[in-house]
C-alpha cells in the first residue's frame, strides 16, 4: 500500500475516472442485455439467443456499433449547438454523482462531507438537459415531452430527498463513509432495519421501511422505469427525445442505465448496508489484507446494487403505466405526505433519545 | 493548479454572464445564467464552502432556472421569441441603471475592503450553516418560510379555478 500512497492524487483521480467510465459503459452494456433477458423471461420468451454464441450475450455490442454506424439525424430547424450537447449533459450529470458513491471500504471517488447532497445536487441538473432537448428539438411533441419529463423529474426529487433524509437523521451525517459505516455487523444493524447507532432500533424499523419503500418507487420515477416511465414511453408516448437517433439517442439509453445504477448504488449505500456483508463473517477487515476488504466489498455493494436494478427490470414486466394525472397525485398526495410525517417522527425519536 | 482552475472557472462565469445579457433568445440567455450559476459553485467549492455550492446547484441551476425555462417555453413561440429593445432610450437608460449598480457596489467594496485573511474552512460547512441559520437568524428563517407558505397557499388558490359549467354537466372525467 505504501507503493500506492507514493502516486501522485492527480494520477490516481484520473485513474479512478476512466475506471468508472468504463465501469458505467460494462454496467450500460450488461444491464440492456439483461433488460431483454428479465423481458423474455417474463413473457416466456427466451430473448436474444444468436450474437456471440452463450444467449446472444454480444447482442448489446452489436446494437451499440449498429447505433454508433447510424446516420445521426438533426432536423433542419433544430437549435443546433443545444441540440447536440444535451444528450452529453444528461449523462455527465448522472455520470458525475458517481464520484461519491462508495464502492468500498477505501474505494470512493471522494468522501464528501456533503456526499448524499452532492448527489441530490448533480441530479437535479438532468431536468434542464432533458428540457434543453426537448425545446432545442423544435418538434412540439418533444417540447410536451420534455415538459412531462420535467414536471415529472421535479416532483418526484422532493419524496426521495425527504426519504433519503430519514438515514441522515440516524447518522447525522452526509458523508456516504459515514452513512455506510454505522450499518457494520449484519443485515440486522442496516438502516432499512432501522438500527442506525444502535438507538431504539424496534421504534426505528417502521419509519426506516417506510422510508425506503418510498425512496424506491420514487427514484423509479426519477429514473424513468415503469410505472413511471411516461417520459420514455417507447411504443406509446411520443418522449422529450423522439428527433434523436443514432448515438445522441444512445446516450439518453445510456444515461438511463447509468442513472438506474445510480439510484440503486444509493438505495444500497443509506439503507441496504453498502458494502457490508449480510454476515459479518463474509467480509474481510481492512486489518487483515486491505485488498481483500475492498475487493469482498465492491463485491457485496455491486452485487445488492445488482438486485436492485434487477428488481427495477422485474417491475417493468409486471405493472402497468400510470396516467399522467395519477402520477402527480401519487407523489404529490401519497408519497409527500407520508415522507413529511415520517422525517417528523425520525426526528422526534432522534431528539428523543 | 488551484490558481489554473480558479483562473479558468471565473474566465468561464465572466464570458456566460457576458452571454446572459448579449443573447438574442431568452432561452439561450437562460442556459448561459445556468452555466454562470454552475462555474460560481465552482468557485464556492474552492473557497471551501461545498454545501453552499451544493445549495447553490441545487436552488438556481435545479430549480429556479427549471422554472424559468418553463415559463418561457410555454409563453414564448419560437420565432417572435426575441428580445425587443424599445427605442435607443431604453439602452441608454439600461446602461445608466448598470453603472449605477456598478458605482454602489464598488463604493460598498471600498469601503470594506478587499482583505486577504484566510477564511474559517469550516465557513460553508452543513453544521455551521445550519447552526447559524437555527441559532442566530432563526427569526428571520422562520419568517421567511412563513412567507413561503404564504405565497404557495396564494398560488393554489388563485390557480384552483371553478369548473367549466360543461365539465359540471356532462361529469368529465377528473383524476382525482
Amino acid at each position: 500500500m505504501n507503493l500506492f500512497h507514493q502516486i501522485p492524487l492527480e494520477i490516481r483521480w484520473v485513474v479512478y475516472v476512466v475506471a468508472m467510465i468504463v465501469f458505467v459503459s460494462l454496467f450500460a452494456l450488461f444491464a440492456i442485455w439483461l433488460e431483454r433477458k428479465v423481458a423474455a423471461w417474463a413473457q416466456d420468451r427466451m430473448g436474444p439467443m444468436e450474437t456471440g454464441g452463450f444467449h446472444g450475450w454480444s447482442q448489446t455490442i452489436a446494437d451499440m456499433i449498429k447505433l454508433l454506424l447510424k446516420e445521426d439525424i438533426i432536423p433542419d430547424a433544430a437549435d443546433r449547438g443545444l441540440f447536440k450537447l444535451a444528450p452529453y449533459i444528461v449523462f455527465t450529470s448522472s455520470f458525475a454523482a458517481f464520484a461519491v458513491l462508495p464502492f468500498a471500504a477505501n474505494l470512493i471517488g471522494s468522501d464528501l462531507n456533503i456526499g448524499i447532497y452532492y448527489i441530490v445536487a448533480v441530479s437535479s441538473l438532468v431536468v434542464i438537459s432533458i428540457i434543453m432537448a426537448g425545446w432545442a428539438s423544435n418538434n412540439k411533441w418533444s417540447l410536451y415531452g420534455g415538459m412531462r419529463a420535467a414536471s415529472q423529474m421535479i416532483s418526484y426529487e422532493i419524496p426521495v430527498a425527504l426519504s433519503l433524509l430519514v438515514p441522515i437523521l440516524l447518522v447525522g451525517s452526509l458523508s456516504m463513509q459515514d452513512l455506510v459505516k454505522v450499518q457494520a455487523g449484519g443485515f440486522w444493524n442496516w438502516t432499512i432495519f432501522g438500527n442506525a447507532l444502535g438507538r431504539g432500533s424496534i421504534l426505528q424499523l417502521p419509519f426506516t421501511i417506510v422510508a425506503f419503500i418510498i425512496y424506491f418507487w420514487a427514484s423509479l420515477a426519477e429514473v424513468n422505469r415503469v410505472p413511471f416511465d411516461l417520459p420514455e414511453g417507447e411504443s406509446e408516448i411520443i418522449g422529450f427525445h423522439v428527433e434523436y437517433s443514432a448515438m445522441r439517442f444512445g446516450m439518453f439509453f445510456f444515461a438511463e442505465f447509468a442513472n438506474m445504477f445510480l439510484v440503486s448504488g444509493v438505495a444500497v449505500a443509506l439503507f441496504l448496508g453498502g458494502w457490508h456483508a449480510p454476515f459479518p463473517f463474509l467480509e474481510v477487515s481492512a486489518e487483515t489484507s486491505l485488498i481483500w476488504c475492498n475487493v469482498i466489498g465492491t463485491f457485496w455493494f455491486i452485487g445488492k446494487a445488482l438486485i436492485l436494478v434487477f428488481i427495477q427490470m422485474w417491475l417493468r414486466w409486471t405493472l402497468p403505466r400510470l396516467r399522467v394525472d395519477q402520477l402527480m397525485h401519487v407523489c404529490w398526495k401519497v408519497f409527500l405526505p407520508f415522507s413529511f410525517a415520517n422525517v417528523l417522527i425520525v426526528s422526534l425519536l432522534v431528539v428523543i433519545s | 493548479m488551484e490558481l489554473i482552475l480558479f483562473i479558468i472557472t471565473a474566465l468561464v462565469a465572466l464570458v456566460s454572464a457576458f452571454m446572459v445579457i448579449t443573447r438574442r433568445t431568452p432561452i439561450a440567455s437562460v442556459l448561459y445564467l445556468v452555466l454562470t450559476f454552475f462555474c460560481l459553485a465552482v468557485l464556492y467549492v474552492m473557497l471551501g464552502a461545498q454545501f453552499i455550492a451544493a445549495m447553490q446547484i441545487v436552488v438556481y441551476a435545479g430549480a429556479i432556472m427549471v422554472l424559468f425555462l418553463f415559463v418561457l417555453m410555454l409563453l414564448s413561440q419560437r420565432g417572435a421569441q426575441t428580445w425587443e429593445v424599445a427605442g435607443p432610450m431604453r439602452k441608454w437608460l439600461g446602461f445608466a441603471a448598470a453603472g449605477g449598480v456598478l458605482l454602489v457596489a464598488a463604493t460598498a467594496l471600498q469601503s470594506v475592503g478587499v482583505s486577504d485573511t484566510v477564511l474559517d474552512p469550516e465557513i460553508g460547512t452543513v453544521s455551521s450553516v445550519g447552526s447559524a441559520l437555527f441559532r442566530r437568524f432563526l427569526l428571520p428563517f422562520e419568517v421567511a418560510s412563513v412567507l413561503l407558505l404564504g405565497a404557495i397557499i396564494g398560488v393554489v388558490a388563485m390557480v384552483k379555478r371553478k369548473p367549466y359549467p360543461s365539465e359540471t354537466e356532462e361529469g368529465v372525467e377528473h383524476g382525482s
